[in-house]
């Protein structure tokens, strides 16, 4: 297979849609009869729901129908559970879980503000909500549960009485002796890390538009997903419909970032609405919604410690982690795992021990956002390492150049479990050869003369690092279909989901040079469940390795198939076959070059022959992907902090990175920037802010601020290349990669650029005030007074 | 998020739209640029019976500068007054460029933001630093509102209901006078979490003659700093003096604490700002602008 595509930085094929305001999204589906939701949401963190009075609000104009959880009863089963633990790591690591299944409407109480209490249709959006003020709901307001480690004290109101206590996970996990490594050690550090609330915010919220057709009883919802088949599996257990009578469908969606990897209760309340109703239904979000009402993530706070000899060696790590779950445990292991799986990193560390613990709380549920754990774990990790290095009085890139694992310690064993139950194993990589790339490209040494020759003009310049080692590309599978028309171009259809991420053109590549046609000939179908019976969808930085592969082994029969069909016509032997550029022909004779049509068209039986050979060009692969690969990172941020007024200047941010072979640069590039703005954003501005009553205090734009272009300098990359030997094609996932390290690199940077002030970062977001009341906490322990 | 029921009028004249306020009274909303009450609207925290469109009125959309005054009618975008003073007043370009981004100045109006009253905003702050007052037009005809008697509370101006804002007049800083404008927002383009507007001459025997300075985001209204004018004016200005008049001007201050700042933080800075605001303006005094 000559690669004319895969590694060229090939325009996106969808931009010029996107650009034009072509796009076909959720909210342009527009159907005849079409009737708009909207939702009463409950008001309270907790509450039970004595009555609701909706006469008045059916009587309003354009109003059908108001309904509540009685009304589709029938229909309200709880929603999907994720994250149960498979066996492989059940034999390792003992897990205590308890989940319970969300139902989509509240049906006696309401456990988060912004769950839903009722629904209304009418014939618009506007009509809906001004129906919606007048339904009555008579609340008795229930205690609530505002902070992680309250909710877990003994004395705390149960949310689930069933279960004694609000502590829904709980595990240890570790290796080594790490009592004796913390005794013998020469220096030891411990702080507490507090990784606040903050969510993905895509541009376009989420919506769903459904309808029913009672000729054939078949529904089609249109979702903005990031997981069409896992939609479908929930309206099957839901509706009791073959899934061949359910067709979910992501058209164009405006990013994704997990939170539209979720299930959701408008999933199933629009598609059931609209069977009750007998119209098509469409809900689409608002951003206060958005808000309350879609999955919020990070929220942990991280007890840490680090043991280490006085010439930096680490010796072992001990940590305590609480993850704030909201007022659901939909997601079981995922991200309290996750986050203990990446706590060590790039860093050689021969001791482990870790506990974690997943409490329930009155918000807001929390689920995998762009990095899903690891964000957390590496802000607590990084951070420990930059306190060692001053208790050391050792330059933080000199600390990690210690005590990073290098190429020749690849493949490299972690004495855990990954959460699919398989061995950890590093695959590929080079980390101290990453950091090595980073501190070149940033120029550090010059970066740390200029930083002291600053301090003597009053410039407070800060230099951050941040590495992690990131588990991509989970399976277990992706499935693809190739199929060729008449004329030979292609069709590849998938389970991955696209959300902007460019797969119509980072797919059409592999499938390009794996049939050996152009890539104009290659229209890639993803996002419906009609396509492809079977599919996972687009999460995890999954989608380039599961689906990736599938479509290079299924191009790779098509061509096989093609390969037997031109032989047959040319009368040559197969071996001797070429295609390249959507032509056939015979090694060695130019001349009998023929257009992949005229194999085909030979391939269709006349009324005067057979064909030469079926006319079959199509084939389905499920790739399987027992674990994941590793890709990692150096990040290093640069920063000018105001002392007078606590302002944070992001000057710099660079990148190095390896993410296997590339498929588009571009594309890749592209990544890492989006996901670095989010993870800037996490350092520098956004959290979800709950009152003591569980209140949420950040519903608009206007108080959860997400960094604009004006906040971002242009971020630098430097790209190595350490292939996976896990998938044919060498990829690994780079989709949420850029979001994980800023965070800590951004904290790193701003305590370094106050460290003649004594100060210590010990949580995001790093707004002015906080930066500081962090100069003033450190005058008051006897600090410089900045 | 869609607005509650309300009625839409356009009026056509000035009269027109007075007419319309002093029968909607209460009920009514004026719409001019939009950029703060159609969000408001749109989360129903406004929920006006009547809207009032003065897009439509002629005569509102002047600027115009004579003897040292600056006035600015009701439909003047933020992008044009900031496009006039670019090369004229640079305190009030600098002033403007930290109001939203160029799409939300476009429409935004500088007197729609004037008597919006945002405590956190720029302009009202201005305005009072420029000793401006606000035009009305009522029932009972036209008044002039000196700006420091224009502003109650958050979001709440001496205006009567029936009153139309036609325009704002700034009193220009005289030749030779310095400027200092600083703020410090989360983003660029957010309202200040704090921030200070000052202005200086000198007299020719090097002494302060005229401060001006105020506040924003350091309380319900802009505040002016008096302290600091009366400790400056007068005295040869020295960095210590700059600095105490700061401290002096901050202590008066009552701010409020919200999720993104303490109050301590914003008396704190407030004291910081107007420190450097009264620097720059006392290092570009005698500049040609």
């Amino acid at each position: 297979m000559g690669a004319k595509y895969f590694g060229a930085s090939v325009k996106r094929r969808e931009d010029p849609r996107y650009l034009r305001g072509e796009g076909r999204f959720v909210d342009d589906i527009k159907l005849p009869g079409m009737l708009h939701a909207a939702f009463v949401r409950s008001p309270y963190a907790h509450a039970r729901i004595a009555a609701i009075r909706a006469d008045a609000a059916k009587r309003m104009p354009g109003v059908a129908h108001v309904f509540t959880f009685a009304d589709l009863e029938r229909w309200m089963k709880p929603l999907p559970l994720f994250g149960a633990v498979p066996p492989g790591l059940a034999a390792r690591v003992q897990v205590t879980m308890r989940q319970i299944g969300q139902l989509a409407m509240c049906r006696a109480e309401a456990r988060h503000v912004g769950e839903i209490v009722a629904m209304v249709l009418a014939t618009s959006r506007a009509l809906a909500e001004d129906a919606g003020e007048r339904v009555e709901v008579d609340y008795e307001p229930l205690p609530v549960l505002s902070d992680v480690e309250a909710a877990a004290r003994p004395d705390a109101p149960v949310l689930y009485p069933e279960w004694g206590d609000n502590v829904a996970l709980s595990f240890r996990a570790g290796f080594g002796d790490v009592e004796g490594a913390f005794r013998r050690a020469e220096a030891r550090v411990r702080e507490r890390f507090v990784i606040p609330r903050y969510v993905g915010m895509p541009i376009e919220t989420r919506g769903v538009v459904a309808q029913w057709d009672p000729r054939d009883g078949a529904l089609t919802t249109w979702n903005g997903t990031q997981v069409v088949h896992f939609v479908q599996q929930g309206l099957v257990a839901a509706l009791g419909l073959a899934p061949h009578k359910i067709r979910v469908i992501a058209p164009d969606v405006g990013g994704g970032f997990g939170t539209k990897a979720n299930g959701y209760p408008e999933d199933l309340l629009v598609p059931a609405a609209a069977i009750a109703a007998r119209r098509p239904v469409k809900w689409i979000e608002d951003r206060r919604e958005h808000m309350m009402g879609s999955a919020h993530a990070r929220a942990q706070v991280h007890d840490i410690e680090i043991a280490a000899r006085r010439d930096g060696t680490m010796l072992a790590v001990r940590d305590r982690i609480w993850v704030d779950l909201g007022a659901y445990n939909s997601w079981g292991i995922v991200l309290p795992y996750n986050t203990v799986a990446h706590l060590l990193g790039p860093h050689r560390v021969p001791n482990l021990d870790v506990e974690c613990r997943g409490v329930v709380t009155t918000k807001t549920p929390n689920a995998p956002y762009r990095g899903a754990g690891r964000p957390e774990t590496v802000f607590a990790m990084d951070r420990i390492v930059d306190c060692l290095a001053v208790e050391l009085g050792m330059d933080p890139a000199e600390l990690r150049r210690r005590n990073y694992l290098g190429e020749a310690d690849m493949p490299y064993e972690l004495q855990i479990p990954y959460r699919d139950g398989n061995p950890l194993v590093y695959d590929s990589g080079d980390f101290r050869g990453g950091l090595e790339a980073a501190l070149r490209a940033v120029g550090y040494d010059a970066l740390r003369a200029e930083q002291a020759r600053l301090r003597e003009q009053g410039i407070h310049r800060g230099i951050g690092i941040s590495s992690y080692v990131e588990g991509t590309a989970i399976g277990p599978y992706e499935g693809a279909t190739v199929r060729l028309d008449a004329s030979g171009h292609a069709v590849v259809a998938t389970g991955a989901c696209c959300q902007g991420q460019g797969h119509e053109t980072s797919f059409a590549q592999i499938a390009a040079d794996a049939l050996g046609i152009p890539l104009e000939w290659v229209t890639v179908v993803g996002g419906d469940t009609a396509a492809i019976p079977f599919g996972v969808g687009t999460f995890a930085s999954r989608s380039a390795v599961n689906a990736g592969s599938s479509i290079h082994e299924a191009s790779g029969r098509v061509k096989d198939k093609l390969v037997a069909a031109a032989a047959a016509l040319l009368e040559a032997a197969p071996a001797d076959i070429e295609i390249a550029d959507g032509l056939v022909s015979v090694r060695g004779a130019p001349a009998s070059a023929t257009p992949l049509a005229a194999v085909i068209r030979a391939a269709i039986p006349t009324f005067a022959r057979p064909g030469v050979a079926a006319p079959d060009f199509e084939a389905t692969v499920y790739h399987h992907q027992p674990t994941v690969t590793y890709t990692s990172a150096t990040h290093v941020a640069v920063v000018d902090v105001d002392a007078g007024t606590g302002a944070v200047k992001l000057l710099r941010y660079l990148v190095s990175h390896d993410c296997g072979k590339v498929i588009n640069p571009v594309i890749v590039e592209g990544q890492i920037h989006g996901g670095v703005a989010q993870g800037v954003g996490g350092g520098l501005l956004e959290e979800m802010v709950y009152d003591e009553q569980a209140q949420l205090l950040t519903g608009t734009f206007m108080d959860y601020l997400v960094p604009t272009a004006m906040e971002l300098p242009a971020i630098e990359t430097v790209h190595l290349e350490y292939p996976s030997p896990r998938n044919p094609l060498g990829m690994k996932g780079i989709g949420e990669g850029g979001a994980i390290s800023p965070p800590a690199a951004i904290a790193n940077a701003v305590e370094d650029a106050l460290r003649p002030f004594g100060v210590r970062v010990t949580r995001t977001p790093l707004g002015p005030s906080v930066v500081l009341g962090l100069l003033e906490q450190a005058a008051a322990r006897g600090g410089r007074p900045a | 998020m869609k607005p509650a029921p309300f009625d839409y009028v356009a009026p056509a004249t000035l009269d027109e739209a007075i007419g319309t306020l002093a029968t909607a009274g209460d009920d009514a909303k004026v719409l001019a640029g939009g950029q703060s009450l159609i969000p408001m609207l749109a989360l129903r925290l406004a929920r006006p019976a009547v809207l009032v469109d003065i897009n439509r009125v002629r005569g509102l959309d002047a600027i115009r500068e004579a003897s040292g005054m600056l006035e600015v009618g009701a439909l003047v975008r933020q992008r044009a007054l900031e496009r006039w003073a670019a090369e004229r007043v640079p305190l009030l370009a600098a002033a403007l460029r930290a109001v939203a981004h160029p799409p939300i100045r476009n429409r935004g109006t500088v007197v729609g933001s004037v008597v919006h009253a945002d405590p956190a905003s720029e302009l009202p702050a201005l305005l009072l630093c420029l000793e401006g007052v606000v035009l009305a037009r009522g029932p009972k005809g036209e008044r002039m509102i000196p700006a420091d008697r224009f502003y109650r509370a958050p979001l709440t101006t001496v205006l009567d209901p029936r009153e139309l804002a036609t325009a704002v007049r700034f009193t220009l800083p005289p030749t030779g006078a310095g400027w200092g404008f600083a703020e410090v927002s989360r983003r660029h383009g957010d309202f200040a979490l704090v921030g200070a507007v000052a202005v200086l001459t000198r007299a020719p025997d090097g002494t302060v003659g005229r401060a001006r300075l105020a506040f924003f985001g350091a309380g319900g209204t802009p505040v002016r700093g008096l302290a600091a004018e009366r400790a400056l004016e007068g005295r040869a200005p020295a960095a210590g003096l700059i600095a105490e008049a700061a401290r002096a001007a901050a202590a008066g201050l009552s701010p409020d604490g919200d999720i993104h700042a303490t109050a301590e933080y914003r008396r704190r800075v407030a004291a910081t700002l107007a420190e450097r605001t009264l620097t720059a303006a006392l290092a570009r005094c005698g500049d040609p602008q």
